[in-house]
């Protein structure tokens, strides 16, 4: 089936099987690696993406789900080489030991600062980070990335 | 993923045209997708409903909050309407699975599907709600008929439920994987008595008619506190065995008659 999707601002189509994955799309289709496959049963979050500004799993998505939409991976934050709030605070507070989980994690950090606002609290994060699961860090870090990449990210455009 | 075909309708009718055989509706696609990734559904066309207008509309009708099929759990979360009508409705959907599965789920979608854990059955049992679909309004009495299996017909589509808006608290003890619950109360206070729905304790949801009788005269933690339901009648497997279940019932049942009246 053909469809157009949105991916990191620009326009993106192919012809894909109905039953194509965003994730694997994303990844196999145009190369954008930065998006983790960890489970593959919609538990890790490590396939994280937004779309329509949601933080959704592209492992959980069809690629037909999200004809006409936009999706935003890893690989659309930085701009002109900055990195985007959320991961220079990630960067800043070492939110990160293997890495494996962490485009995911930043992912769902923006959509909760958007979500809540630049005051987001360490016990909503807390509460939000559940859908994403990292082995190295025991999170501290994580949360104090997101903790602290939230006030400016609240209101940086994507 | 074994291969389907792709439809994407933008009426009911339309999407009901196309089902019969091993077609399958598709709402967010968060119990569908992982069965089908796994084997255990295969279906041979996959009727998208995201499409289809006026689908996910919460609005207030008269004294009764109606939610479409397609709101995703995030929108209930999110809702002022939920929040000021039916505030435990909006509490319930915060605990349905993590934030991206909140994202994505439906009401009609986990409806449809009725597992045996999940949450709205014990809101729409206790609340005694009303499922709307493409042809007819089915009481919650009727509705439930056990593990993943309702009373809609083999090419029935929900368009949304209708929600009296009650006094009620739903509590529960969720698995720390899954978020499913282990055991989850809803307690509803009409004007004729009190109806107790429990969720993930049981093959389906069920109603605790012995909760009932008791709440229907004093309306009391101290009332239940004695109260539990026969582990005969619960689940046991490798999460929890029916007499803890059982256990979670009465502390969960304690738990959401207190948030309706603190004491």
């Amino acid at each position: 089936m053909q469809v157009s999707v949105t991916i990191n601002h620009e326009a993106r189509s192919a012809d894909v099987p109905p039953s194509t994955l965003l994730v694997d799309w994303l990844r196999d289709g145009l190369g954008l690696t930065g998006t983790h496959i960890g489970c593959d049963t919609s538990q890790c979050g490590a396939c994280t993406v937004l779309l329509d500004g949601e933080a959704v799993k592209a492992c959980t998505v069809l690629v037909a789900q999200a004809d006409g939409h936009a999706v935003i991976t890893i690989e659309g934050l930085a701009k002109d080489g900055q990195l985007h709030p959320m991961q220079a605070a990630f960067s800043a507070h070492h939110g990160l030991q293997c890495g494996f989980c962490t485009p995911g994690m930043i992912l769902a950090g923006i959509a909760m600062a958007k979500r809540h606002g630049p005051e987001l609290d360490v016990e909503t994060i807390r509460h939000e980070l559940e859908g994403n699961l990292c082995r190295c860090t025991g999170y501290l870090n994580i949360v104090n990335s997101i903790h602290a990449g939230a006030g400016e990210s609240a209101n940086a455009s994507l | 993923m074994q291969a389907f075909e792709w439809h994407c309708p933008s009426t009911i009718a339309a999407a009901r045209a196309l089902m019969g055989g091993d077609a399958a509706l598709i709402a967010g696609g968060h119990t569908l997708l992982p069965a089908m990734k796994s084997g255990l559904r295969q279906p041979s066309a996959l009727i998208d409903l995201s499409r289809i207008p006026g689908l996910g509309t919460i609005a207030i009708e008269g004294d009764r909050l109606v939610i479409g099929a397609m709101a995703r759990h995030r929108a209930i979360e999110t809702s002022a309407l939920v929040r000021q009508h039916l505030p435990m409705l909006a509490r319930m959907a915060a605990l349905v699975g993590d934030p991206a599965v909140r994202a994505r789920g439906t009401l009609g979608g986990a409806l449809a599907n009725n597992d045996p854990a999940a949450d709205y059955p014990a809101a729409v049992l206790a609340l005694g709600t009303q499922i709307r679909t493409d042809r007819r309004t089915i009481a919650a009495d009727d509705y439930f008929r056990g593990m993943f299996t309702t009373a809609l017909e083999e090419d029935e589509i929900i368009v949304g439920a209708s929600f009296p808006c009650l006094p009620s608290a739903y509590a529960k003890h969720r698995h720390p994987i899954s978020r499913y619950a282990l055991a989850g109360i809803c307690v509803a206070r009409h004007a004729s008595g009190v109806r107790v729905a429990v969720t993930g304790a049981g093959s389906g949801v069920f109603r605790w008619s012995e909760a009932e009788a008791a709440l229907a005269g004093t309306f009391t933690v101290a009332t239940v506190a004695d109260l539990r339901p026969d582990p005969a009648d619960l689940s046991s497997d490798i999460h929890a065995s029916a007499e803890y279940r059982a256990q979670l019932c009465s502390v969960m049942l304690a738990q959401a008659i207190h948030e309706i009246s603190p004491a």
